[in-house]
């Protein structure tokens, strides 16, 4: 039983939770994942790991209610246990394979959307406290659904972009992205985005364009997510990949973004799923 | 000690029949599939046993349970007796006496199938284990002595409850590492609730691996909440037992396996088994199809397609070989036809096919037919030249196999795999690495629950050699 120590609401529909557990804070890195089940009936829930703090023994989850797990996952407070807590999951995100010369001669630059901006955060932070500060780029359809601006700007270089100008630079992150290098003479030598499927697709593209290798956080659908059952495979180069076994980050030049998207529906408004059943033994 | 029963006193005739669900009936539903036999039923056919001098059975047995003795007792109305006997070589018989492949077994080289049909002692088995469920309380405990050496043990299927339970026995302090949710591996992800039920059997016969003193934590990913490094480094363990299985889903490579509607059996399985999705009260959906292939021979297709015609599908095998070459359990199969699976034998996929939405619609196949024997000694199958065909439907379940889930291999250092990517280990289970063991589908790839037991029962013994003559040294 894991349970929730702190719990805020950053924006409508999306909420932090800090959770109990040692194991996973001490073992954990920036880009890997863990699975939420909420309690016995529960999906396996896939979530990236925000930060954690291995001496309170916590570990920070963002989730945005969209499906009936995460607002189960959402519904919950502080001082009630999710039944299951697994990971850390995944590889860590391949900043953490370079050395530290190496690393002080990178230009990078975070691209966050949407819930995508929390799992950023322990890649930045990771980077700061190794003395390289980042461009961190912040994009939301309107003011109200930035999440962890100032816990970003304590770690990073923050642009925030809003599709409706309500806040920041009016566009959105690929044209942020653009504007920054284009017409303020920022140069970089790695990307690293994290967001909507359709937002990664986009900006990977972008960095492509202007020839910065990218890596972009997979949210695939998973049951297990160790390696078992195969549902969050995506093709990468011409190659079949599990998110979970040999992700969640790929590169994004080379991510087939349209099968990832429409494998990611595979239950949305799909008349065959179990709501369907006639055989539901449950109710005769 | 060998009992007094006389060859004579065996009684001749039919093998007793084993109650079933009706098959139109049973094809609708989850519940078990075969009711086994009730204690009449039991005696009637543990008279059949001839209680040979050199028994067969028992040689075929890959833990050799002494079969003929359990049956004596049967004989003699005494089950307590008769789980006595078998508990000495077997922790789980009620889920081995459900799933293990006795006609390749004891009930193969039984000496009354020569003739007629061989003693069920799959059956007698699993109503000796299930008697053992319903008097939990009432079984006798081992008198353990602990040592105070601590073993680890990776993954909580049948290699390493087999193993857990003997090295307990020894007086070590075992504890069990889980990644999923619930306890018992394959035993609870993969095989069908029709098949082997959860709470009734699979989670009783944890109960008393645990009943040992043996512990069990879940959600723990071993390479990556901690490593083997970590238990024999730093977490004071002084042996580690790696039963982590093969979990890792096999593809064709063949088009169109990506589509929407392409499934593993592994994931199918699981969303059915560990996380009930057939059961609306589980939050987890599964895919319904109206026409489900399910291609592969083996026992985890015919759990997939059985699932998909209980999910409510018309549910087809395609499957390259010949029947005879199906290489599942015949009682499955069996089981299967009646339940009016379609078997289309000689059938290869060449191509899946989807729509403009990225659903399937279809799988292209060819024709085959049996050419000279293969390495495993079975004809290999070879395609019929332009004999292309399309079979129309809407969900394709992969049950090709599997290999060992790489994660260990690749976080302990010192631990020797092979080219299949399975943990290279000696016949008692030591590995390249001193104090890491290892059995079960993770050294072998896919095998059976009782084989899986086997090695971790011999690992068990391998691993008290070993520190006992650690604490020697």
């Amino acid at each position: 039983m894991f349970e929730i120590v702190t719990k805020r609401e950053l924006a409508a529909n999306i909420v932090e939770m800090q959770v109990k557990a040692p194991l996973i804070a001490n073992s954990a890195k920036p880009g890997q994942f863990l699975i939420v089940r909420t309690d016995r009936y529960g999906e396996r829930i896939p979530l990236t790991i925000c930060d954690y703090d291995a001496q309170a023994g916590t570990v920070t989850i963002v989730t945005q209610s969209i499906g009936l797990s995460t607002k189960k996952i959402n519904a919950m407070n502080v001082g009630e246990c999710f039944d299951d807590f697994a990971g850390p999951l995944g590889n860590p995100s391949d900043l953490l394979e370079l050395d530290e010369e190496t690393l002080k001669k990178e230009k990078v630059l975070f691209i966050a959307g949407g819930v995508g901006t929390a799992p950023v955060y322990p890649q930045v932070k990771w980077l700061k406290a190794r003395g390289v500060e980042a461009d961190v780029i912040i994009g939301a359809r309107t003011k109200d659904l930035f999440t962890y601006v100032s816990e970003m700007q304590e770690v990073g270089n923050v642009y925030l972009c809003t599709d409706d100008g309500s806040e920041g630079f009016h566009g959105n992150v690929t044209a942020l992205m653009k504007h920054l290098i284009e017409n303020e003479g920022k140069k970089y030598t790695r990307c690293v985005i994290i967001g909507p499927m359709i937002m990664m697709k986009f900006a990977a593209l972008t960095a492509k364009q202007f020839g910065i290798p990218s890596m972009v956080s997979l949210n695939a659908l998973m049951v297990d997510g160790t390696g078992m059952c195969g549902a969050c495979r995506v093709t990468v180069g011409n190659e079949t990949k599990f998110t979970c076994v040999d992700g969640p980050e790929f590169n994004g030049a080379l991510v087939d973004f349209d099968e990832a998207m429409r494998r990611q529906n595979m239950y949305k408004n799909n008349p065959k799923t179990k709501g369907e059943t006639k055989n539901c033994s449950c109710h005769g | 000690m060998k009992p007094k029963i006389a060859v004579v006193m065996a009684k001749k005739g039919p093998r007793i029949r084993v109650r079933e669900q009706d098959p139109a009936v049973r094809a609708c539903n989850f519940e078990e599939v075969s009711h086994g036999y009730n204690a009449e039923e039991a005696y009637e056919e543990s008279l059949r046993c001839l209680n040979c001098s050199k028994p067969r059975c028992v040689a075929a047995c890959p833990v050799h349970i002494n079969i003929p003795q359990f049956i004596y007792h049967l004989t003699e109305h005494d089950e307590m007796g008769a789980y006595a006997v078998i508990s000495q070589d077997n922790s789980l018989p009620s889920v081995c006496g459900r799933v293990c492949p006795q006609e390749k077994q004891c009930e193969g080289a039984c000496i009354l199938g020569i003739k007629g049909e061989p003693v069920a002692c799959g059956s007698l088995e699993r109503y000796v284990g299930d008697w053992a469920i319903r008097h939990q309380d009432e079984l006798p405990k081992p008198a353990i002595e602990k040592n105070g050496k601590k073993v680890a043990l990776i993954g909580s299927g049948p290699a390493s409850l087999a193993c857990a339970t003997d090295l307990a026995k020894f007086g070590y302090e075992v504890k069990v590492f889980e990644a999923l949710h619930q306890l018992g591996g394959v035993l609870v992800y993969g095989i069908p609730e029709f098949r082997l039920p959860k709470e009734g059997v699979v989670e009783k016969e944890v109960n008393w691996v645990k009943g040992l003193g043996v512990e069990f934590e879940n959600d723990v990913v071993v390479g990556r909440t901690f490593t083997i490094d970590d238990l024999l480094d730093k977490m004071g363990y002084d042996a580690v037992f790696i039963g982590s299985g093969a979990g890792l889903p096999k593809f064709m490579g063949i088009e169109g396996e990506n589509l929407n509607g392409v499934f593993s059996a592994n994931e199918y399985l699981t969303r059915a088994n560990l996380m009930h999705a057939y059961d609306c009260e589980y939050d987890t959906p599964i895919y319904l199809g109206k026409k489900v292939i399910v291609v592969g021979g083996g026992n985890v297709a015919m759990d997939a397609v059985r699932t998909a015609k209980r999910l409510g599908a018309e549910a087809v095998i395609v499957y390259r070989r010949s029947e005879a070459e199906l290489p599942a359990r015949a009682e499955e199969v069996h089981h299967a036809k009646q339940e009016g699976i379609i078997f289309k034998m000689l059938t290869n996929p060449v191509k899946i096919l989807g729509d403009e939405n990225g659903q399937v619609v279809g799988m292209e196949c060819v024709e085959m037919e049996l050419g000279e024997p293969d390495a495993s000694g079975r004809r290999r199958p070879v395609e019929k030249k332009d004999s292309n065909f399309i079979i129309d439907c809407d969900v394709v379940i992969m049950a090709l196999g599997t290999s060992p889930n790489p994660l260990i291999k690749q976080t302990t250092h010192g631990l020797d795999t092979n080219r299949h990517g399975c943990v290279v280990a000696d016949e008692e289970g030591r590995t390249s690495r001193p104090g890491v063991f290892a059995g079960g589908d993770t050294v072998t790839g896919a095998a059976t629950v009782i084989l899986a037991m086997g090695a971790g029962r011999k690992a068990a013994k391998a691993i008290h050699e070993y520190l006992s003559n650690e604490s020697k040294g």
